[in-house]
């Protein structure tokens, strides 16, 4: 019941604190001499959003760069002793090996559906229900997406009645049944990627299919006259014309990729070999080792960075186009 | 564009000229209907799958496949939900949910339409600078913040609140609010602002009565999908909700899945739960819904 009112309070209370804030500050500025209301105003306004994210975000990364070369109980400087751990202990190293393989695949292949699915899609009248249909999983929650999708995966020893949708489809075949979350290090990591690219093809179709529609029809007619064939057309004309939609798609799955942590917390919780940076980092918080958690976020910060830049480069083109 | 159309059309009438080459065409287009086909089929089924297990019995689930429900007898129940519910903490756990993410997303989308505001009306130095590092923050992976906030959250006394949470994912959402909104703001014609500065207008007003009113539709876009993803989120509230009593809803689902070994099925009912609100949102606000992904990462 207490929860419920500070709940109410603050969907109330933050909107009219902050328009408290700013009729206020605006009064008290007004009083204020010219020049010194011209410098003032705009930290004033902007005041709020950034001291959120100074607080939350900025110093939190400086202070994790630091807790990364401490001990335990943060008394010590011991060097790179954590990044050691990460990078010898075998454990990590497998979780380091899937990262990698999620970062490949879960990106080429939620990209490259997406793409293709985009251009299919295109050229029927059902378009908009297929789309969602593919669409359907974004909006669904990885928890969620784990239990359909553990559903799908279920295993019963051979000769039983296989309550999986996946096994049930191989004994039709009279194939025997496959225990997809157990069977490591190939299967199961597999299986895992296969439901994190089953979430994310819909958001790649979605952003891909809205500049497909913005190619023009003239430039498609044309290559047809010339007499190319569709599938030229795709390789040759569509996919270059796409190419700058798909790289900021592929950023984003790349981003995502890395940050993989419900599918696989959920689903086997690292267990046989299916850990990912992501988990192992929550493991070493759980079991309050936060040197070394806070070396695995900073290595997965530095994996970041790349793209980070990349992103701001893209931001300030967009600016210089403004 | 009618000339294209008439193009179009004229194409699709030769194409057609008569039954057989019709009936040509068609087969040709056969297998780009069937892959799109086998394609939404294999994005379908399992949710659909899943939803049908949620009503049958616990006893028709571990023996046999949902598809068998299809046919006579159904023996459709809502055992699973019943049992689901029955489970201390999870009843509650769906309304900490709810109080988690209301506050959560009024909070931040009222800071970041003021921030942004500031960025994209207000010249000052350093708002390059402060621009670039918030596009920065937008990737930067919460794992590099979790301890430190955990610390300040200790520091504070509120470890383990719901309110601690409403601010974490404010911070970690913010750096996107104000960088999609400012963008949004920063499209409105200049004219306006500049028109109601001549009659006298202060900042507050500007803001308030023209730069709100206008950026409705984006923050209605916004809303709902930051609404979505702190109702949907796991990490967040793990790391500073994990052993409090305000557990929410994915992480109370996700504490069964993992301490259930084999009588887990009945976790389907808590599944559908959980995502009926996503499901609802996006059927019938899915034009916002769609509208907030692509200009999310379009423009970014």
């Amino acid at each position: 019941m207490d929860q419920i009112i500070t709940a109410v309070v603050a969907v109330v209370g933050v909107p009219l604190v902050l328009l408290g804030y700013i009729i206020g500050g605006e009064k008290v500025m007004e009083r204020l001499p010219d020049r010194l209301q011209g410098w003032a105003r705009p930290y004033f306004w902007a005041l709020p959003a950034v001291g959120f994210a100074t607080i939350f975000m900025v110093y939190p990364m400086v202070r994790t760069v630091i807790i990364s070369f401490r001990n335990n109980d943060d008394t010590e400087w011991i060097g790179l002793a954590n990044y050691k751990y990460f990078f010898t202990f075998p454990d990590t190293l497998t979780a380091l090996r899937n990262s990698v393989a999620w970062l490949v695949f879960y990106t080429f292949f939620a990209v490259f559906l997406g793409l293709i699915i985009a251009i299919l899609v295109d050229r029927v009248r059902y378009e908009s229900l297929a789309k969602i249909a593919i669409f359907l999983p974004v909006p669904i929650s990885a928890v969620a997406a784990s239990i359909i999708w553990k559903f799908m995966f279920d295993y019963q020893p051979p000769g039983t009645t296989q309550t999986g949708t996946l096994n049930a489809v191989l004994a039709t075949f009279g194939r025997d049944p496959v225990a997809w979350l157990i069977t490591g290090p190939f299967v199961n990591n597999a299986a895992l990627i296969f439901v994190g690219i089953w979430t994310a093809v819909g958001f790649c179709m979605v952003i891909i299919s809205a500049s497909l529609k913005a190619i023009s029809s003239e430039v498609l007619e044309a290559a047809r006259i010339d007499g190319a064939t569709e599938l030229q057309i795709v390789r040759l004309v569509v996919t270059p014309l796409l190419w700058p939609t798909i790289t900021v798609v592929g950023t984003t799955m790349l981003i995502n990729a890395l940050k993989t942590f419900d599918i696989v917390y959920v689903m086997t919780n690292g267990a046989y070999d299916t850990d990912v940076i992501a988990t192992r980092m929550f493991s070493q918080l759980q079991s309050s080792h936060f040197g070394r958690a806070a070396a695995v976020g900073v290595v997965l910060f530095i994996a970041i960075v790349p793209l980070l830049i990349v992103n701001i480069r893209r931001f300030q083109q967009q600016e210089e186009q403004r | 564009m009618s000339a294209e159309v008439t193009t179009r059309r004229e194409s699709a009438v030769e194409r057609g000229a008569t039954a057989l080459d019709n009936l040509g065409y068609r087969l040709q287009r056969l297998p780009l209907h069937l892959v799109i086909i086998i394609i939404c089929a294999i994005w379908i089924v399992p949710t659909v799958g899943m939803v049908i297990n949620s009503f049958r019995g616990l006893q028709d689930m571990s023996q046999s496949g949902w598809w068998t429900t299809l046919f006579p007898p159904h023996g459709f129940t809502l055992e699973s939900y019943r049992q689901v519910l029955a489970i201390e903490g999870v009843a509650p756990s769906i309304l900490y949910s709810v109080l988690i993410t209301i506050p959560a997303t009024v909070i931040q989308l009222t800071i970041a339409t003021m921030g942004a505001y500031a960025f994209a009306w207000m010249r000052f130095p350093g708002r390059n600078l402060f621009f670039i590092v918030i596009v920065g923050l937008m990737v930067v992976p919460i794992q590099m913040t979790l301890i430190p906030v955990l610390q300040i959250f200790k520091v504070l006394h509120i470890n383990g609140t719901i309110m601690a949470v409403w601010l974490a994912h404010s911070g970690y959402g913010l750096p996107f609010e104000v960088f999609l909104l400012r963008n949004y703001l920063g499209g409105l014609p200049r004219e306006i602002f500049e028109s109601a500065e001549v009659d006298g207008a202060g900042h507050s007003t500007r803001f308030l009565r023209i730069a709100v009113p206008m950026t409705i539709p984006a923050i209605a876009s916004l809303t709902i999908f930051v609404f979505l993803g702190i109702w949907n989120d796991l990490l967040v509230a793990l790391t500073f909700l994990g052993v409090s009593a305000y557990r929410p809803f994915t992480v109370v689902i996700t504490g069964l899945v993992t301490s259930f070994g084999g009588g887990w099925q009945f976790l389907t009912a808590a599944a559908v739960l959980q995502m009926a609100l996503p499901l609802a949102v996006f059927i019938f606000l899915q034009r916002y819904f769609v509208r907030g992904i692509t200009s999310g990462s379009v423009k970014g």
